[in-house]
């Protein structure tokens, strides 16, 4: 034993607090396990250390859902960003790979405030798999398309041997039009600001999860995969720059966006935990499974930061809207403590609400 | 499962009731200490804030009851000799996968070619069995009595089914006697025990009889409701204030005296136990784990395959095994926070979502902190 004099309580805290800050700068891992594609904390890492370190540069750096350029001296400004799927089972309630790969990419663009306007999609395909499917797939990747006025311009195909890939994988990257003068970055958020959710929690990871059928668990419920490009721009168009900042919570949930909104704005949010809106079906699911529905992840919700005078006009809006109707403001941003997102539980105690260090549904999608 | 069975233990105004009873039971310039044995209460504590809803005076000290905490390092470095061989399929709850051995975890022996899968009961590993005829699927079978009875009966349906691609790595432990072990222990003078409401559905009351009748400690066997913690920590301070010494049993909803017959036929019909057993931590503990019998010896794990079957150190730095007999709190093991983390744990503490380092890091920070910002006056 070592005669240094015994941490207090506080001092281990802010040992952790300053460790959290801290950039990473190195893997410990020699090699890519499951945890690094789970959203949490060892995505974070390994995007940090190795992508960011070799490729850095501001637009990269800025770690939004899209990319935002001027294209060309004094062009529109566009958004750009890409999103791979590999969900398992291919078709699941309420969707499948294809609607999954549009709506999935046609988000993160409307996230950043843009109009999605083209995509592209790559297909990365096992020897032997059913050209039916490929089919039913390909026309679903249409339908969601004209649903989210984007249209699908190139694309790529590649087949690997049997065994090399888990039937299909599909890539796809999108590009948007800025057509509002908004700054939708983290940036602008203020302590006092709300933090809206436009319906249920959890609902895409627990209906994929049970369509595997090794659970021997059975819900009614279906994923909400769905393009939130007309949501957004209603909600924009009803309080403009009350809108400070938007997400849409899918890997990691709704927990893990503002774990990283926090972080990154140095303030504190606090959720409300029974404000949340939860299907009787995941919160059950999740009690058996030994989940929280804050970190299962979304395919048709965003989250909104909205100014305090706001909230209310904000709220209406989303739920006069087909996809809000379950809309609720769930959480507050506060000064202290900086960087930590806060839960007040149903009972009246409080806990943190931190990323995920593991991996709890690996290939939601 | 109805949730409204669920919101029911968790709604406010009966907790802040509850909280204010047991307030006023608090003799003036007394301290308690009342353990929660079990991993599901730590976890549940902590999700719920159920501190916050405690007066200073009593503190919650988290017990041994975690399945994955209790794992030696060495049966785990056995389990990933078992999940390398190449016919193998390894089978595990989630938890164990990030648990570090020797030389990494499972999660790392599947990154470099393992296969290992995480299932949620060992009937589908079972399944994998059946569908993959030409491997053998082997399941890391661990837990206190709350799981052994799942392990048992899938053991009796392979039996049944003829099904020979299968076995068990046997590690499954009993309570009662590591609940004994830290009440003979002299690092520390508990209060009482918030009794393991799981382990009491298969095992009854009757077994934490010695607690009160030997060691003088009130056990108040409760469920896992944030409500229902509450209401075990009441009772047992009631017993406190009455000087009476009870096994009480707050999760009679669930819990019979005598538990469940069937469940423990079936643990009698396919395990004995073992003369001895390491608990990370505690060290071995005498007839404290159970093994499969010899008449099961096709599909034991242990019998089929050669293991190295050493024992292992701890790392040095870990203090987990303070940590579970409750002597010390998460955040004062020299590690925590800094070299281990949820990220990196090196400890199984800091694993498991039961595991008290684990709760304290995900859900618990700053609770204390909190709490002493909002007093009006520092003590």
């Amino acid at each position: 034993m070592s005669d240094r004099p015994a941490r207090t309580e506080e001092e281990v805290l802010d040992a952790i607090e300053r460790r959290r800050r801290r950039p990473v700068r190195k893997l410990l891992e020699d090699r890519i396990t499951l945890s690094h594609g789970a959203g949490g904390k060892a995505t974070h890492t390994l995007v940090e250390a190795l992508f960011l370190a070799e490729l850095r540069n501001p637009l990269l750096e800025a770690m939004g859902d899209s990319a935002v350029f001027e294209a060309g001296a004094g062009g529109p400004r566009l958004a750009f960003s890409t999103d791979s799927y590999v969900v398992s089972p291919l078709f699941f309630p309420g969707g499948d790979i294809g609607e999954l790969a549009v709506n999935g990419t046609v988000n993160d663009l409307a996230m950043s405030g843009a109009r999605p306007l083209y995509l592209s999609a790559g297909f990365i395909i096992e020897e032997g798999f059913a050209i039916a499917d490929l089919q039913r797939v390909v026309a679903s990747m249409g339908a969601a398309a004209r649903e989210a006025g984007v249209t699908i311009v190139t694309g790529d195909t590649k087949v690997v041997e049997r065994g090399k890939a888990d039937g299909l994988y599909i890539n796809t990257a999108g590009v948007g039009v800025m057509e509002r003068e908004l700054d939708l970055s983290p940036a602008t958020v203020r302590a006092g600001d709300r933090v809206l959710v436009s319906g249920t929690l959890g609902d895409h990871g627990i209906a994929v999860m049970v369509a595997r059928g090794n659970l021997g668990i059975e819900v009614d419920l279906e994923s909400d995969t769905a393009a939130l490009a007309g949501l957004a721009a209603h909600l924009l168009d009803a309080v403009g720059d009350g809108v400070r900042c938007l997400r849409d919570p899918t890997r990691g949930g709704l927990a893990t966006v503002l774990a990283e909104l926090a972080l990154e704005t140095e303030l504190s949010i606090m959720i409300d935990e029974p404000a949340l809106p939860i299907v009787p079906a995941v919160h059950g699911a999740c009690e058996i499974l030994g989940l929280y529905p804050l970190y299962i992840a979304n395919e048709g919700k965003l989250a909104a930061i909205v100014a305090p005078e706001a909230t209310d006009a904000a709220l209406a809006a989303l739920r006069a809207h087909p996809l809000g109707q379950d809309a609720a403001v769930v959480a507050e941003v506060r000064p202290d403590p900086p960087g930590l997102v806060l839960l007040e539980t149903s009972i009246g105690g409080s806990r943190v609400v931190d990323m995920l260090a593991g991996d709890p549904l690996p290939r939601i999608c | 499962m109805s949730m409204r069975f669920v919101d029911e233990y968790r709604t406010g105004d009966v907790a802040q009731r509850l909280a204010t009873q047991i307030a006023e039971l608090v003799e003036p310039g007394r301290q308690y200490k009342i353990m929660e044995v079990c991993g599901g209460h730590t976890h549940s504590i902590y999700q719920h804030g159920v501190e916050d809803l405690l007066p200073d005076e009593i503190e919650l000290v988290h017990g041994p009851g975690c399945p994955v905490c209790v794992i030696p390092m060495g049966r785990q470095d056995d389990a990933i000799a078992i999940a390398q061989r190449p016919e193998v399929i390894f089978t595990t709850f989630g938890d164990m996968m990030r648990v570090p051995a020797s030389n990494g975890s499972l999660l790392d022996a599947k990154s470099r070619g393992a296969d290992v899968r995480m299932v949620y009961s060992p009937l589908d590993a079972l399944k994998l069995a059946r569908d993959n005829p030409d491997r053998h699927v082997v399941f890391f079978a661990i837990g206190f009595e709350t799981t052994t009875p799942s392990t048992a009966v899938t053991l009796l349906r392979a039996r049944a089914e003829g099904i020979t691609n299968f076995s068990l790595f046997v590690n499954h432990v009993t309570i009662i006697p590591a609940i004994r072990a830290i009440l003979d222990s002299p690092d520390l003078r508990l209060d009482g025990f918030i009794g393991p409401g799981h382990v009491a559905t298969v095992i009854g009351t009757r077994p934490f009889r010695f607690i009160a009748r030997d060691f003088q400690r009130p056990v108040v066997v409760s469920g896992f409701e944030p409500v229902d913690v509450l209401q075990g920590v009441y009772q047992v301070m009631t017993q406190l204030r009455d000087e009476r010494c009870e096994v009480e049993n707050q999760y009679s909803r669930v819990v019979r005296d005598e538990g469940n017959p069937a469940a423990l036929r079936a643990i009698g019909q396919t395990m004995e136990l073992r003369t001895t057993f390491e608990w990370r931590g505690l060290g071995f503990i005498s007839h404290s784990a159970l093994k499969l019998r010899p008449e099961f010896a096709d599909w034991d794990a242990e019998v089929l395959f050669d293991v190295p079957g050493v024992r292992v150190a701890d790392p040095k730095a870990c203090q987990c095994g303070e940590v579970l007999k409750g002597v010390i709190k998460p955040w004062e093991c020299k590690v925590f926070g800094t070299a281990c983390t949820p990220e990196h744990p090196i400890g199984t503490c800091m694993v498991s979502s039961e595991g008290a380092c684990a709760a304290y890091y995900n859900y618990g920070r700053h609770a204390g902190r909190r709490r002493r910002e909002e007093a009006p006056t520092p003590a």
